[in-house]
């Protein structure tokens, strides 16, 4: 039986929610101003936290004088750095697996060193936020300002200042990949195109900040603490393990999450600060970042320098890539995933849409004055891509190849699989191919080639930007466990009949907006067998629900998702045992649809689901005594037969650009990517438009401008430009779908897919519009300056 | 800092309401801090993102850049307000349909925004819903899905 119910047909039942585009129920409580926000919540003699944040980039912390501060208003108590250290212990943001990597312990307050503008040094509590900016504008420190290291190209001079001068240098990590004969393919080919590429720091700005509510309750010596969060085991683990709990003291509950995108995926000091000031004052303690202490103090990313060269043969094969990789990631590494995922990610995953032997890359880590860095949507896949896909344009335009057909020659064909990379990564099965011949239809694509000819002749610029891609979805331990952090890649759900028929899940993977919940209710419908007004799923409460990894590298759908397909059929064979018994029937003879039992054969209904339910729960005595029911079931999931299940796509970027002001005009954007199973087709073009978007931001409009000193010059949302819907194109999106053969339900994660190429795609879609001109630009984001710039005219 | 504390008397969401407060308190955390209407976010509070957006005597304002004091006399209506009255109910099934939501953060002020567009354009096409719509900041749908249920209740109020 068992086989038969994990059968692939089981997706295919007939009251399957598999593959259907129903609405999110979670969304109508969103639209009628019903949502859960940390910052909605209020608790009795909750008190609220303001910081006194580092102006200076690198400065010592002299006397605080902290009086009249304390009787400011409203002020109930002024605590500074040294202080909170005897409170919560500080930690390193490393991975052992990352051989090599150092980085310097963090404390919630700086204690004797500002490291970032924006640092916090001093923590303000009162009773009202307003209360507590008063009393922070009136803490005095004597801050000295310090030598500060804000050139990563330069951080690692001798001359340079070294932040940390326990560590002996400012290099965070550095790794290097070898594959092949590579300066023998370079020497032996063809042709040869260089370039270097720059990718901007930015950041994630989500509409709502940071958020967190600690309440520690001393007679329950309890801390619970509501946060906009991704990941609340993880939280839960870090809280315990720095204010000295164990995990039965610490429950994290994650309700409604305005906007995360990784932003809010890691632990932060102030967070930790408002945690310990809960403990240390015995009341709630609330922190909201607001927009000013967000644009400083969230993780930015993407602050890359990569130089790249390509080899192709004379009919265009690529032979060999090689990149060196710089990147700056602010003074600390990020607890606990770090910063140098990113560059690693860089350079496992350059080139990899194609079938190529001999690689070289190396990523060079390196600290600096500036805010940290970390794992922000699609982690180093855009600037990876970009690299690839600017490259591969070069040389097919060297060699007099269209972009479309280069990609034909080099793209691993999708006969080839299982493929390993040339960096170690193993694809299990791909469909580049596919997707760029549906592409090339979904686009018309030879019709706008003619329209672009066409449209030149009257000096109208317009370019085509074609970007294929690869992402890495549904981690294992590979990428975070392994290094000791405590990031869960399992994850679990439970399933419970309740006595009415309805079920409720409980899983440990989270809901931001994505759907996450609708995703998990249509699963478990379908593998239990009710309708999905049936179903409630719980998520982000470390009390209640499985311990998990929450939501984050792509995971929720294949690794939650697949947890919970096997939670409801251990549910449904459970229920089916139980009606056996009641109808003297075999329960292998049976099924459950649509919230009855029925018979497997010719559907006829026996009973109700909730009829099982009732006796179950209140009729026990009619049951045999030698059968217990069980009417919950957990399951959960890993992977194990790879380390990732990759997914892929193709991107194209249609655009104008205005030769005599730079500016660019966005008209049409399309994608093809291949997530495997889509389980609601809804909610993974909404998660694939919202990824473009991003990566527009980035290659058009984003970036962490900073100037010499350290100062963040444009950190606020006047100044930092984040996409519009005025300027944005329709974005047309289709699928094809290959399902991983490791897990059941067979999804891939579609998070981050529209981030890795989107840059990439518009790129190469403006040097094909400049090309004309013997013009390009590489450096992010293209703003129209550095077109003008590319084009001589400034 | 603190400055002497006014009394202000308004109607929000049909609902006549006396409150003191600090002159420099602004009308969303007016909304959010004194009457718990905590439909209305905050986004940037300076005026960018359009998170805060309610309605004021009929008009669109940013709650962020609207003192409290300055609604004294006047009739605010929030996201909660609209839902009751149901003036926002087909804006809100079109979104939900159209899953033009995901975190849900920016939803309130998008719909009072588009339902303002609506009321003054109702043939606005998809270039001028996208031309109205760009002071309000969604970071999470990328906007199309908006786009979308905004010209979808267009049609239908239009045949309607």
């Amino acid at each position: 039986m068992k086989g038969e119910l994990i059968s692939a047909g089981a997706l295919d039942r007939p009251n399957s929610y598999i593959g259907r585009a129903v609405p999110r129920p979670n969304a109508k409580r969103l639209l009628q101003g019903k949502g859960q926000f940390v910052d909605d919540l209020t608790l009795p003699r909750m008190l609220h936290v303001a910081f006194v944040r580092s102006p200076h980039a690198h400065a010592r912390i002299g006397a605080i004088e902290t009086a009249a501060a304390a009787s400011s208003p409203g002020v109930v108590r002024v605590v500074a750095g040294r202080e909170l250290a005897t409170h919560c212990t500080p930690w390193v943001g490393v991975l052992t697996h990352l051989t090599g990597m150092k980085s310097a312990p963090q404390y919630p307050l700086a204690v004797e060193r500002a490291c970032w503008q924006g640092e916090a040094a001093v923590a303000v509590v009162a009773d009202s936020r307003a209360a507590a900016e008063d009393g922070a504008a009136r803490v005095e420190i004597d801050w000295q300002p310090l030598p500060v290291v804000t050139d990563m190209e330069t951080a690692l001079d001798p001359r340079t200042v070294v932040i940390h001068p326990e560590l002996g240098d400012n290099l965070c990590f550095r790794r290097e990949i070898e594959t092949g004969a590579v300066d023998a393919a370079f020497a032996g080919a063809h042709t040869v195109v260089e370039a270097v590429f720059h990718t901007g720091r930015h950041t994630g700005v989500c509409l709502e900040g940071r958020s967190i509510l600690a309440d520690w309750n001393d007679a329950e010596q309890l801390l619970t603490v509501h946060q906009s969060h991704q990941a609340p085991h993880m939280m839960q683990t870090v809280f315990a393990r720095h204010l000295g709990l164990t995990e039965l003291q610490v429950r994290v509950i994650c309700r409604d999450v305005g906007g995360s995108y990784g932003i809010k995926v890691h632990a932060y000091p102030d967070e930790l600060a408002t945690a310990a000031l809960s403990r240390l004052l015995r009341r709630p303690v609330k922190f909201i970042a607001d927009r000013l202490e967000s644009f400083v103090t969230d993780i930015h990313a993407r602050d890359h320098r990569i130089a790249g060269r390509l080899a192709v043969s004379a009919t265009g094969e690529i032979v060999a890539i090689a990149i060196d990789d710089l990147t700056g990631i602010g003074p600390y590494s990020v607890y606990p995933r770090t910063s140098a995922i990113e560059g690693n990610q860089v350079i496992m995953l350059t080139g990899g849409p194609y079938d190529f032997k001999n690689y070289r890359a190396r990523t060079t880590v390196v600290l600096q004055n500036k805010t940290v860095t970390s794992q922000y949507r699609a982690v180093g896949h855009p600037i990876a891509c970009a690299v690839t896909e600017g490259l591969v344009d070069m040389a097919a335009a060297k060699l007099g190849l269209d972009p479309i057909e280069m990609r034909r020659r080099n793209l691993i064909r999708d006969d080839a699989y299982p493929h390993t990379s040339p960096s170690g990564f193993v694809f299990e099965k791909l469909s580049h191919h596919q997707c760029l011949d549906k592409l090339v239809v979904l686009m018309g694509y030879d019709e706008l080639r003619r329209e672009q000819a066409t449209l030149r002749t009257r000096g109208i610029h317009r370019g085509i930007g074609i970007a294929s891609f690869i992402e890495l979805t549904n981690p294992s331990p590979l990428l975070y466990g392994i290094g000791g952090a405590p990031i869960s890649a399992q994850d679990g759900c439970t399933i419970r009949l309740d006595p009415g028929g309805t079920i409720t899940c409980l899983t440990g993977v989270t809901e931001q907006g994505q759907g996450t919940e609708t995703m998990i209710a249509q699963v478990a419908a379908t593998a239990v067998g009710v309708r999905l007004d049936q179903v409630r799923v719980v998520t982000g409460d470390t009390q209640v629900t499985p311990y998990g990894g929450g939501t984050w590298a792509s995971r929720g759908t294949g690794i939650g998702g697949e947890a919970t397909l096997r939670a409801g059929h251990a549910l449904r064979a459970n229920i089916l045992a139980v009606a056996g018994t009641l109808l003297q029937a075999d329960p292998a003879s049976l099924d459950t649809h649509d919230g009855k039992i029925v018979d497997r054969a010719g559907g006829a209904a026996r009973m109700t689901i909730d009829e099982v339910a009732r006796v179950v729960y209140f009729r026990g005595d009619t049951l045999p005594r030698d059968f217990q029911a069980e009417l919950v079931a957990t399951r959960h999931y890993i992977t194990k037969h790879y380390p990732f299940a990759f997914t892929n796509g193709i991107q194209a970027s249609w655009l104008e650009v205005d030769v005599e002001t730079g500016f660019i005009t966005l008209l049409r954007h399309w994608v093809v990517e291949d997530c495997g199973r889509v389980v609601n087709p809804l909610l993974v073009d909404e998660q694939i438009r919202g990824g473009v978007v991003q990566g527009l931001g980035a290659a058009l409009l984003e970036e962490c401008v900073y100037d010499e000193a350290g100062q963040l010059r444009n950190g606020s949302m006047a100044d930092y430009l984040v996409p519009m819907a005025a300027e944005l194109p329709d974005i047309e999106v289709a699928h094809v779908a290959t399902p991983t053969a490791e897990s059941e339900l067979g999804a891939k994660g579609a998070g981050e897919a529209g981030t890795a190429g989107a840059p990439a795609a518009v790129m190469n879609a403006i040097n094909d519009a400049l090309a004309p001109f013997g013009a390009r630009v590489l450096a992010q984001p293209f703003t129209p300056e550095r077109i003008l710039q590319a084009l001589g005219k400034v | 800092m603190s400055a002497p504390i006014q009394e202000i008397t308004l109607t929000v969401n049909g609902e006549r309401v006396t409150r003191r407060v600090e002159p420099r308190q602004h009308l969303v955390d007016f909304l959010r801090l004194e009457l718990q209407l905590t439909g209305s976010h905050v986004g940037c509070e300076h005026g960018v993102c359009g998170a805060c957006t309610v309605r004021v005597d009929g008009a669109i304002v940013r709650g962020c850049l609207f003192l409290a004091v300055q609604a004294d006399g006047t009739t605010v209506e929030t996201i909660e307000g609209l839902t009751e009255s149901g003036a926002l109910a087909d804006l809100q099934a079109a979104f939900h349909a159209r899953n033009a939501l995901q975190c849900g953060y920016c939803t309130a002020g998008m719909l009072i925004t588009a339902d303002a567009l609506l009321q003054a354009e109702p043939s606005a096409d998809r270039a001028a819903i996208r031309a109205f719509l760009s002071g309000n900041y969604c970071r999470c749908t990328g906007y199309h899905a908006i786009v979308d249920a905004i010209e979808t209740v267009a049609q239908a109020r239009r045949v309607r």
